[in-house]
């Protein structure tokens, strides 16, 4: 089962804005290596463009919060979704 | 607008509605924010819940209509290799009857959103869908309420409970606690598989209102530091995996694929066989220990639950860790309003009720262990698999006389885990939980 299946299986109240941002994206390009955004997020939420860009589709998120403290240069600015939005769980 | 009320709690999970129950229960005019759209909604455990600790907030839960999904009768520890693994199991008819619900699986979404309906029914305010945004502070520093994203606006509180989980934004921005480092928290996945009842009870060999609990070492976290669970829910299984977050990063693993390698395993594969999996969540686990607790109270407030790094991982509890430090939060706060002082020195008495309590004590007793587990990788990578090999040969009928088997098991054990080393973990594993 691949994650996009996974995260079909879930109800997400989704909010017109991003909660996550990329606050450099030429940090992504130059000083980061490893970029573990790419592999650490249990949502697939980050990927690489074409032209090298991070990509952020924030509206899969599990807010785990692992991006915000494993982007090695701090460079997600993170929130929770406003009140009432983002994932929501049925069985917990 | 302003609101204001005498306590304010930021989160809904067991150690906010803990707190919660114990005031309202003295007539505290009680606010508790919740982000989620209900208790629950954004909250995840492996599933089991401790009945001596509800019973300390909610003495009678059971006859309360607890969504209570299996009582567990039956735990077992496998020690996984790639193919295969060892397993240990103890049975008891004890929890069956006279000690039944000492152990038993809730779903998060159903347990919290009861949690939170008790503390209702005496007098608390639950108000949902509401993020707490900012911590507020007098001219003089002290603090003094909430900031909130909704209309509600600032909530005015003369103390505040922090209950808002390990992942803390709201920390990182006021610093209340400092945000932890990768290595002190551990990213788990989780999967809800649903069965029928009766092939969950008839595989696990249990009735339909028991269940077991399995903890699975070994392999299975392709040698992160880490665990995986599966537990029975009356018509669902709960899957959980989980590493340290560094180790993620080190290693470059998905936990998306991590999950799918988990389900795979032929000793879990049989257990979820033609399951369908519902939901898939993650979350993390405080995994700091003893040496990471932060400084759990000051002028103004308190920090129970995961927010205050209280989870013993040897013994996955946090739940019950979350409701008596939220209990003991919550007492602390009864004795200040008597007092009518807030300060950092009236409210220091959490920590002495803390010490005195189980909370403390089993995470100062367990507080080698993390660091034991960071030190020896090997658990997680040629251990499970060296001990497997030695075991498959032992036990394969081949015309091999024994005593030629034991010595290449233990020379193929050896050139894998030299046996210093070997020495050494076990001295260390002794320590760290002696
Ligand atoms: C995969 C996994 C398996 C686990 N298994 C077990 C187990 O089997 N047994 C066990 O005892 N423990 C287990 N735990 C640990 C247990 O879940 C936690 O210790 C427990 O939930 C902590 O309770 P809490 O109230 O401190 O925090 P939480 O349950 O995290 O509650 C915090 C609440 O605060 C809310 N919140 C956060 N920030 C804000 C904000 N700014 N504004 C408003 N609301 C906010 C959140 O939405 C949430 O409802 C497990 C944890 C995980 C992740
Ligand atoms: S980890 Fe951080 S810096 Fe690196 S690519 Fe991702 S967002 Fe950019
Ligand atoms: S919070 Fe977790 S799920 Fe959300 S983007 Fe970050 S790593 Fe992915």
């Amino acid at each position: 089962m691949n994650i996009e299946d996974k995260l079909f299986l879930n109800r997400f109240q989704v909010d017109d804005t991003s909660h996550l941002r990329i606050v450099d994206p030429k940090l992504c390009l130059e000083e980061c290596r490893d970029q573990p955004c790419l592999y650490l997020c249990p949502a697939r939420v980050y990927t690489l463009e074409q032209d090298g860009r991070i990509n952020a589709a924030y509206e899969g998120c599990l807010e785990c919060g692992s991006c915000r403290i494993g982007c090695p240069e701090l460079n997600i600015e993170w929130r929770f979704p406003r009140g009432g939005y983002g994932v929501r769980h049925k069985f917990g | 607008m302003t609101e204001s009320c005498e306590v304010a709690i930021v989160g809904a999970g067991p150690a906010g509605i803990s707190a919660a129950c114990i005031l309202a229960d003295q007539g505290v005019e009680t606010v508790v924010l919740e982000r989620g759209e209900f208790p629950g909604s954004k909250n995840i455990s492996g599933g089991v819940l401790y009945g001596h600790d509800l019973a300390g907030i909610i003495p009678d839960f059971a006859r309360q209509d607890c969504p209570i999904e299996r009582n567990i009768v039956e735990s077992r520890v496998w020690y996984a290799s790639d193919e295969g693994g060892f397993s240990l199991a103890y049975r008891d008819a004890i929890f069956k009857e006279e000690r039944r619900l000492n152990v038993f699986t809730v779903g998060r979404a159903r347990f919290d959103r009861w949690f939170a309906r008790q503390a209702e029914k005496k007098g608390a305010l639950v108000v949902c869908g509401t993020l707490a945004t900012d911590l507020l502070r007098n001219k003089a520093g002290r603090l003094g309420g909430v900031r909130t994203d909704r209309e509600l606006g600032d909530l005015k509180a003369r103390v505040i409970l922090l209950a808002d989980g390990i992942n803390s934004p709201l920390a990182a921005k006021t610093g209340f606690r400092p945000d932890p480092a990768p290595e002190h928290v551990a990213l788990a996945v989780k999967e809800i598989i649903e069965l029928p009842e009766e092939i969950i009870s008839e595989r696990f060999n249990v009735s339909d209102e028991d269940g077991v609990s399995i903890e699975i070492l070994g392999s299975v976290t392709r040698g992160m530091n880490g665990v995986g669970a599966l537990y029975t829910n009356k018509k669902s299984l709960s899957l959980v995996i989980g590493g340290n977050l560094r180790d993620f990063a080190e290693l470059k693993l998905k936990p998306y694929e991590l999950i799918e390698e988990f389900k795979a395993h032929p000793m879990v594969a049989s257990l979820i066989k033609d399951g369908v999996p519902r939901e898939y969540m993650a979350h993390w686990l405080p995994e700091g220990g003893y040496e990471h607790v932060p400084r759990l109270f000051g002028d103004g407030y308190l920090i129970a639950g995961d927010s205050g790094m209280l989870f013993n991982a040897l013994h996955r509890e946090g739940s019950n860790m979350a409701m008596v430090s939220g209990k003991l939060a919550a007492e602390t706060i009864l004795q200040a309003l008597k007092k009518d002082d807030f300060s950092e020195e009236s409210l220091s008495i959490y920590q002495e009720k803390l010490k005195e309590s189980f909370v403390l004590k089993d995470l100062k007793k367990y507080r080698r262990f993390p660091g034991f587990l960071r030190k020896h990788r090997e658990i997680f990578t040629d251990l499970p698999l060296s001990l497997s090999m030695a075991a498959r040969d032992m036990l394969t009928v081949d015309g091999v006389d024994k005593k030629t088997k034991q010595s290449r098991s233990w020379k193929m054990i050896k050139s894998k885990t030299p046996l210093l080393r070997l020495a050494r973990l076990l001295f260390n594993a002794w320590r760290s939980v002696k």
